[in-house]
């Protein structure tokens, strides 16, 4: 596959993830408001916090943290690069650029969802009730996932899509945690004290964990939801997960031996993979969940750098580096 | 085999234009009865409806088009209309002849040109006419391309005047796009009018993919045992990036880009994910000049480095070859009735528009006395672009178009101004006549006759503009499936 074409194709995954968890962070932030009668500065602007655009929000609408200025901004704002719609926007083109390696059924299910999105009604009603357009927002992100899986052969396109998913996801879950044990929890000595089930539900609600959580561990206890988040083998949206997947994906495109890696890349994914693999929560919340976040999110973040130059500079395969095929 | 229609049918208030229309005879008739007959079974509010359902599903395709200069993402929906235009059989077999004929001549032509000469030394066409074109290309002098391809794929305009009678445009020899329209617009009219398609005997076009492919590989450099082909394009922005894109999906090679390749050794490579990969057969989808940096533009970005001289060497095939846009120059077209007698023996089966070469002076003098009834166009420009029409241009516009004529002779050609044929069209709440040419694909896979292909029918465009003649998609244009019915 080309190079090119292979970063695009991851971007335009990492894209449609990104959107589909956007509108899951606005989706529990909306749920929670109903119930609630705080004030609305403290239920919108941890928001922002977590997608970590603060500079670009006050540049654009100071420090005016109203519901319909913090989801217009998350859904339909064109100056955030990370609203819904920029990453539609991104994803879109990224996939035109490599429309020839993907199935009809994907492309079509992209353009599709750039078009609703661009065409959805920009009103103060969708701002205060913004339902119907994250429901829209999930569902579309997993057709695009589901064509993929069905249409696609599962080869170099598919790995490199799956890869792009997994780390933007795990990134993103990171980010729910993170935030919310902020808020939930701040200080260490509250870890195991009085706890605010709703606000733990709506956590778990965000990734869509409630009830796989309810099944695993039925009541709701903060460290037990923070293991489920963090550690889990088998839920799609915790960190393990999407690590052990992306693993998985590079190796299969790199085509590496077992207990060895052909690049860079693999070498930082296998660490961080095998790190957790053998991480207990007590481990985690004895070190502080909130630095054990930052050490993932910036691992990540030199993955993705990492794969970029290995893609694009190299070569997948170690030994084939300077090799011509011919 | 005309039929007078049914009553109360959607065709009765037609409004016949005095030019020729492909579907109804002056008196009103249908030419292809069995096509008319269908239609009518709908009414005129089902085919509306069915030609909104086309947008729609056209948009949700993401079947577009760039326009330059455009605000709001640059991409336009490609307008289309369900009327099929229709050409009989036997007609088209005559028009199939003639493509034939022309192509396999200017596949000589050019070969000729950059090698022996002999039609400048035998006075078919005047030295200074290949000497002063501006698409003669000094890089290729002395060069012919693996299997003597030149002109791999072909899109030649054609254009029916009031006379009945086809006639030969233009020749667009060196990257002719719309073959993809033609394709989709094929694949939308069987969803959304099966009723009429049904038991119609439409020669197929569906394998254009495998031919194009067959083509490329055919002319692959001499010993490229496992050829591999791709398609090149200047990026997403160019106008014809949704065709790059399909074209290269439906054949399964890869799309690249300038910065994709690179030369390597004395061969051409692709940068891929597990290295370089070599590659044999380019199709490529810019311009000339821009192909190579180091043979054309310095100033190109999107081009690769040393590519020319790996075509030099025989290594890579290029489709078509550089250099092919000199048998293109519309001063050049002028004298391609002598070309084709020249290689075939035979006269030409499909008639040139007259033309008047400004270079000539005694024709310059007839163009500038009869500006005003006059096509006036540049020699070495595509997509409609420079062109002035003597009868709708103002004063103003005469006298400038006079100066640039004066100034650069040679750049001008001037030709009588044709009607176009009409083709039935839905407008809003009326069946109307709009203006079309039609542009057929031809794939030349050797040097013989045999290894000619015609796709059957090929693309319709239709000026969407009442009284229009101008078809381009930049300027209204949009298009028709077009059926070759037996």
């Amino acid at each position: 596959m080309l190079s090119r074409v292979a970063d695009s194709i991851l971007w335009m995954s990492r894209y449609i993830e990104r959107a589909e968890n956007v509108a899951r962070f606005i989706d529990v932030n909306q749920k929670l408001t109903l119930g609630f009668q705080r004030g609305l500065r403290t239920q919108w602007e941890p928001l922002i916090h977590t997608t970590g655009d603060e500079k670009q929000f006050k540049e654009l609408y100071g420090n005016e943290y109203t519901q319909e200025n913090v989801v217009n901004f998350l859904t339909f704002e064109d100056r955030n690069p990370n609203s819904i719609s920029s990453c539609l926007k991104f994803a879109r083109e990224n996939a035109r650029c490599v429309r020839e390696n993907l199935s009809n059924a994907i492309w079509e299910a992209i353009n599709k969802f750039y078009l609703i999105v661009k065409e959805f009604p920009r009103d103060a009603m969708v701002l205060q009730h913004p339902h119907r357009l994250l429901d829209v927002v999930k569902q579309q992100s997993q057709l695009i996932v589901g064509a993929a899986e069905t249409t696609l052969s599962h080869g170099d396109a598919w790995n490199f899509s799956r890869l792009g998913r997994c780390i933007e996801r795990g990134d993103k879950t990171s980010r729910i945690l993170d935030v919310k044990y902020y808020i939930l929890l701040p200080t260490v000595q509250d870890v195991g004290g009085n706890v605010d089930i709703i606000q733990w539900s709506a956590l778990l609600n965000s990734t869509s964990g409630l009830q796989m959580y309810r099944r695993q561990y039925g009541r709701i206890h903060p460290q037990k939801v923070v293991e489920f988040l963090v550690l889990d083998r088998l839920f799609p949206r915790s960190m393990h997960y999407c690590l052990i997947h992306a693993d998985e994906a590079l190796r299969a495109l790199s085509g590496s031996q077992p207990y060895a890696y052909a690049n860079p890349a693999e070498q930082l994914l296998g660490r961080m993979k095998t790190n957790m693999d053998y991480l207990s929560v007590d481990d985690i919340v004895n070190r502080g969940l909130h630095e054990f976040i930052d050490t993932y999110q910036r691992q990540l973040n030199d993955l993705g750098k990492l794969i970029n130059d290995v893609v694009c500079n190299s070569s997948l395969h170690s030994q084939w580096q300077h090799q011509l095929q011919s | 085999m005309h039929s007078r229609l049914t009553e109360c049918s959607m065709f009765d208030s037609y409004p016949l234009p005095a030019c020729y229309d492909e579907l109804l005879t002056a008196d009103h008739q249908s030419r292809f009865p069995t096509v008319t007959e269908r239609l009518q079974q709908l009414s005129f509010s089902e085919l509306a409806q069915r030609q909104h359902t086309t947008e729609e599903r056209l948009r949700d395709l993401g079947i577009t088009f760039a326009v330059y200069g455009h605000q709001d993402g640059t991409e336009k929906v490609w307008p289309f209309d369900i009327l099929p235009r229709v050409i009989g059989a036997e007609e088209w077999q005559t028009v199939e002849q003639g493509l034939k004929q022309r192509i396999y001549a200017l596949n000589l032509f050019i070969q000729d040109i950059y090698n022996e000469q002999r039609v400048i030394k035998e006075g078919v066409v005047p030295e200074e006419m290949i000497r002063t074109a501006a698409t003669f290309r000094e890089q290729c002098v002395g060069h012919t391309p693996p299997a003597g391809v030149w002109t791999h794929i072909t899109g030649t305009d054609l254009i029916r005047h009031q006379d009945g009678q086809f006639y030969v445009l233009e020749d667009n020899l060196r990257c002719p796009s719309g073959v993809s329209y033609v394709l989709e617009n094929r694949e939308v009219m069987k969803r959304v009018l099966p009723e009429v398609f049904n038991g119609q005997a439409v020669a197929s076009i569906e394998d254009y993919p495998e031919r194009l492919l067959d083509t490329l590989l055919a002319t692959a450099p001499v010993g490229a045992s496992a050829p591999v082909a791709v398609l090149l394009t200047p990026g997403v922005y160019n106008s014809a990036y949704f065709e790059h894109s399909f074209l290269a999906q439906q054949m399964g090679i890869e799309l690249v880009q300038g910065s994709d390749l690179v030369v390597m050794d004395g061969y051409l490579f692709m940068k891929t994910t597990r290295g370089l990969k070599k590659v044999d057969v380019v199709y490529r989808r810019i311009d000339d000049l821009f192909m190579d940096p180091r043979a054309f533009r310095d100033d190109s970005v999107i081009g690769v480095p040393g590519l020319m001289e790996v075509h030099r060497q025989g290594r890579v095939t290029l489709a078509n070859a550089p250099g092919t846009g000199i048998a293109d120059d519309k001063a050049i077209y002028a004298y391609v009735p002598a070309i084709v007698k020249f290689f075939t023996g035979e006269d030409p089966i499909l008639p040139n528009v007259p033309t008047f070469i400004c270079a000539d002076p005694v024709q310059r003098q007839h163009v500038l006395t009869h500006l005003e009834e006059l096509v006036v166009k540049p020699t070495n420009e595509a997509g409609g672009y420079g062109i002035v029409l003597g009868p709708k241009a103002s004063k103003a516009e005469l006298e400038e178009c006079r100066q640039r004529i004066q100034e650069d002779p040679r750049n001008y050609i001037a030709q009588p101004m044709l009607q176009l044929s009409t083709v039935p069209t839905i407008c809003g709440k009326n069946i109307e006549p709009r203006h079309v040419d039609l542009r057929p694909f031809i794939l030349l896979g050797g040097m013989e006759m045999e290894d000619i292909y015609v796709l059957p029918g090929g693309l319709t465009r239709v000026a969407l503009v009442k009284n229009s003649m101008i078809v381009n998609s930049s300027q209204g244009g949009g298009s028709k499936d077009t059926w070759v019915l037996f």
